[in-house]
């Protein structure tokens, strides 16, 4: 298994203070890792340091290798090229991440006509075939939908297309569920579950919930105050933990879900 | 997951969405008046506009002359007609130049560097204070007066006025977490301001550019009115002006291109209503409803904000 990505001694200041403190792993291509944290804990960070994104004022320090080449301080238009063609990311709120102005073909293929040359016709055809992928009803007449015309998971079966478009190498999911209601929250891991391993893309699942995280990825790290206090196979995180606070995310799991976990 | 919970709305026209409603209706009528009157000038009028016929004078509305004649035996109606060139050249040349001022102030305002983007903001407050026909005046006193000269007064006048809304408005769409889905997927800030960033700020601006459109219509007639433009173009605001020195006598001369200037007004202001929601897929298929707040270019005077506060005590 060759690395995909190689975080090391990744730091991310916000006014002083450390919000990520030091964080180190590796994904290997087609590996899938879980970031288990609360809110605060800097998960959603680390994944905007990995892609760039952190907003105005935060210093990044560390090293962030993606297929052996260093990210962190690179010129924004090289990070650009990177963007939704070698790494994707999916995020929370489905409801507010899409242009409510652009129909929904035009964006899922938007980042086929960035970073491949499609052109017009090519791409809305490829449109409707990532929403026929994602198991959108009715793809054809989706594709020509505009945002507020689908449902929570519709839409956000929008942005895991959007995201996988170019067949990037690395999906970063930050919390892709979690504004989702349960029904629905199971068909989208189960739809992310599906595509992640037929194309071998390696995934970044972020999440708090520890219970929704063991059924996706292989290994799992545990964050608290920026810091890593636990890593392991999901299977060892979750049946023998070590540290306090993972017991503890893991009685919160087992209270709120009901033995929806195997 | 089974429900597309509305049916997606299929390619429609705009103009298909404009006549859905009654002001997108009245609004289209109106303008597209303006702009038949406008171009039928150009090659056909029913008199010579120019054209003294003392033994014509002061005739009343009938067949041969619609709407009557003025003190000169001029016919009124081709002086209307040969107004309305004007009245729509100064209009679109004001809303062209407002859009190209506005929208580049506003987005560069928002989107460069704190210290750039502020400062931006400050020379952009500092020019709207200067009064837009006060400015015009005093292009028209440097340049002369001309179609033209009263066109970029009233276009960087109305410009930053917009430009401002265009800040705050970018502002907005900037915080949205659609536009980090756009970074995300590799979208250049360019890139971005052209298909996530214009196209979300649209409908506002759209707004803003008709009011600027009507206000253009009655600052070119207030300019002309006062003279201020050249004898040689014909212009509504002149007739008013020349007619209303027999207002008491001859009142009823003044009701055609006063109801000119209403109704060009009133047209550029319902037609951008109506292409908001047009413009909006979020606002298509729905009635008409009153326009959000929005600064207004006409009315900033009476921003509560800026107005004297009156009664000290009483409740």
């Amino acid at each position: 298994m060759t690395t995909l990505l190689e975080v090391e001694d990744l730091t991310v200041t916000i006014g002083g203070r450390p919000v990520v403190d030091g964080v180190s792993f590796v994904v290997v291509e087609g590996g899938r890792l879980g970031v288990i944290g609360e809110s605060g804990s800097g998960k959603t960070m680390t994944a905007l340091a990995i892609v760039g994104l952190t907003p105005d004022g935060a210093e990044v320090t560390g090293r962030v290798r993606l297929d052996g080449e260093d990210l962190v301080g690179r010129a924004d238009r090289s990070y650009a090229a990177l963007r939704g063609e070698r790494v994707a990311m999916v995020f929370q709120d489905p409801r507010t991440a899409l242009n409510p102005v652009m129909r929904v073909g035009r964006q899922i293929s938007e980042p086929l006509r960035l970073h491949r040359g499609t052109g017009r016709r090519e791409a809305a055809r490829l449109a409707v075939e990532l929403c026929e992928r994602v198991g959108l009803p009715d793809p054809e007449r989706t594709a020509r939908a505009y945002p507020h015309q689908l449902s929570g998971g519709q839409r956000q079966r929008v942005g895991i297309a959007m995201a996988l478009a170019c067949r990037p190498a690395l999906l970063i999911a930050d919390e892709p569920t979690t504004a989702l209601d349960v029904t629905v929250q199971a068909e989208v891991m189960a739809l992310l579950r599906e595509l992640v391993v037929s194309d071998g893309t390696a995934l970044l699942f972020i999440s708090h919930d520890i219970a929704l995280v063991s059924g996706v990825v292989d290994d799992v790290l545990v964050m608290r105050d920026g810091r890593i206090v636990e890593r392991g196979p999901v299977a060892t995180i979750t049946g023998a933990p070590e540290h306090p606070y993972t017991r503890q995310l893991l009685d919160a799991a087992r209270r709120t879900s009901y033995g929806r976990r195997s | 997951m089974s429900e597309p919970s509305e049916s997606p709305s299929e390619r429609s026209s705009w103009f298909g969405e404009l006549w859905r409603s009654w002001p997108g209706r009245i609004g289209a009528a109106l303008v597209g008046i303006l702009v038949l009157a406008a171009v039928v000038s150009l090659v056909w009028t029913p008199y010579d506009p120019k054209q003294v016929e003392p033994r014509q004078k002061w005739l009343p509305v009938s067949w041969g002359h619609p709407f009557g004649t003025d003190g000169a035996g001029k016919d009124l109606l081709s002086q209307v007609l040969v107004g309305a060139r004007t009245t729509l050249l100064v209009a679109v040349l004001t809303v062209v130049l407002a859009a190209v001022v506005g929208l580049t102030l506003g987005v560069l305002s928002a989107i460069t560097p704190r210290l750039v983007g502020e400062s931006l903001a400050y020379v952009i407050d500092v020019l709207i204070a200067l009064p837009t026909l006060i400015l015009a005046l005093v292009f028209v006193a440097a340049l002369g007066g001309s179609v033209w000269t009263v066109s970029l007064a009233l276009g960087i006048g109305s410009g930053v006025v917009l430009a401002r809304v265009v800040r705050a408005e970018v502002s907005r769409v900037l915080t949205q977490d659609y536009m980090i889905t756009a970074t995300a997927s590799g979208s250049s800030t360019w890139r971005s301001i052209w298909r996530h960033i214009l196209p979300n700020i649209a409908s506002t601006v759209i707004v803003q550019l008709s009011l600027i459109a009507a206000l253009a219509v009655l600052a070119e007639a207030a300019l002309s009115f006062l003279g201020l433009t050249p004898v040689s173009t014909p212009s509504w605001g002149r007739m008013l002006e020349s007619l209303q020195q027999t207002i008491t006598v001859h009142p009823g001369a003044l009701v055609f291109p006063g109801l000119a200037v209403v109704g060009a007004t009133l047209g550029f202001n319902l037609l951008g209503d109506a292409l908001r929601d047009a413009v909006d897929p979020r606002l298509r298929g729905r009635s008409a409803t009153v326009s959000p707040v929005f600064s207004s270019v006409v009315d900033r005077v009476e921003d509560p904000a800026i107005a004297p506060v009156s009664g000290g005590g009483g409740t």
